[in-house]
């Protein structure tokens, strides 16, 4: 670990597939080295670069690889206890035979996810950030060449449960899924703009819940809407079903032009 | 909490610069954060401090340029400033709004040596 800021190995690890040493690594550069050489007279260059330069260019290797491979890849990002990983399950359950499917698991601590993933039937790879609040290109590339899902499958990415920080990250993927439950509240797109903005598709989960709460889905509609014209809404609930056919005639359609 | 890989991406690139332009110090820098790139200026300015130390950056001023949200509004055809994405066009009410500007993170300019 850094002596300066507490950055560096030790952190981000991905957990291995078979049960023995971890794998660390180091974030994208913490930077704390030795000083170049140089000269030595005060002058101003101009860089004109990107701070994510760097991500992005991880990125873009990443989605290289997947469509090579004929892997659809997916970033799933929501607040925590939205249901992302509920999602998958029952995806997985209900399409695997049809559609082979492959997840990267991102959590701060724990395997939890990726054990329930395994256990619905698909493959999975679990990324502990440590104190890390994002997944980023490097992590998920890492990850991905573990993982070495099957040709033609579909790649979820379940990023870490928040709703600010990933919305920056790039991480190769084909399309963003931003999953909202009706229990957060019909102004989280107004509240998190970024990440709603950044959306393919927004999933609105828990659907079944409807009855019980005074929830306007209406609304939620409306305030998605004034952050992001394009996105594909859908409403769907991992419980009872309802809505599913929708979510999974889009990713089936778009899984088979990926391969084509 | 993010801006602190933000600012790791930040050393990264210095050094990067430093060895293909053959400088040794980074005394200023000037960095341009849109009003919708997602990072908190005040949040970036505490991350710099501490992920700079020891690195060539340390001790370097670090000055945000803010630059504002800016979008194209398919209702009356004019390019607009905006506060927050969820804003409707100041000028119709619309809210048909392509965002334009202001989701920049970029590093601008170094003072050397």
């Amino acid at each position: 670990m850094c002596a300066t800021c507490g950055c560096g190995s030790g952190e981000t690890r991905i957990v291995p597939l078979n049960i023995g040493s971890v794998m660390d690594f180091k974030p994208i550069s913490c930077g704390h080295g030795a000083h170049a050489p140089g000269l030595s007279k005060t002058r101003i260059v101009q860089i004109e670069q990107d701070i994510l330069s760097k991500n992005d260019a991880l990125a873009a290797r990443n989605r290289a690889a997947f469509a090579a491979a004929g892997h659809f890849a997916l970033n799933i990002v929501s607040s925590p206890g939205s249901g992302k990983t509920t999602l998958l399950e029952r995806t997985i359950r209900d399409l695997s035979a049809a559609l082979p499917i492959a997840v990267i698991e991102g959590d701060q601590e724990t395997s939890n996810d990726a054990e329930r993933i395994r256990a619905a039937g698909a493959q999975s790879i679990q990324i502990n950030t440590g104190r890390g609040c994002h997944l980023d290109a490097d992590m998920v590339g890492r990850a991905y060449d573990q993982l070495r899902p099957r040709t033609g499958s579909v790649l979820f990415i379940e990023n870490v449960g928040n709703l600010v920080c990933p919305s920056s990250f790039d991480l190769g993927e084909a399309a963003r899924v931003v999953l909202f439950s009706i229990t957060e509240g019909e102004d989280k797109p107004l509240k998190y703009p970024d990440i709603f903005a950044s959306a393919d598709i927004v999933l609105v989960s828990k659907i079944d819940l409807q009855p019980y709460l005074d929830c306007d889905l209406a609304l939620i509609e409306a305030n998605i809407r004034r952050v992001n014209r394009k996105a594909r809404i859908m409403h769907v609930s991992a419980r009872s079903g309802d809505g599913l056919e929708h979510w999974y005639g889009w990713l089936g359609q778009s899984a088979r032009q990926c391969v084509a | 909490m993010h801006e602190m890989s933000l600012c790791e991406s930040i050393i990264s690139v210095l050094e990067a610069e430093a060895a293909r332009q053959s400088f040794s110090r980074v005394k200023h820098i000037w960095i341009e954060v849109g009003a919708f790139s997602g990072a908190e200026p005040e949040s970036m300015k505490f991350c710099f401090d501490a992920v700079s130390r020891g690195t060539l950056a340390e001790k370097a001023v670090f000055e945000i340029v803010t630059l504002p949200g800016e979008a194209s509004c398919f209702s009356c055809g004019e390019t607009v400033r905006l506060n927050e994405r969820f804003d409707p066009c100041p000028r119709c009410g619309s809210h048909q709004l392509q965002v334009t500007g202001g989701e920049d993170l970029r590093i601008r300019e170094l003072e050397v040596d």
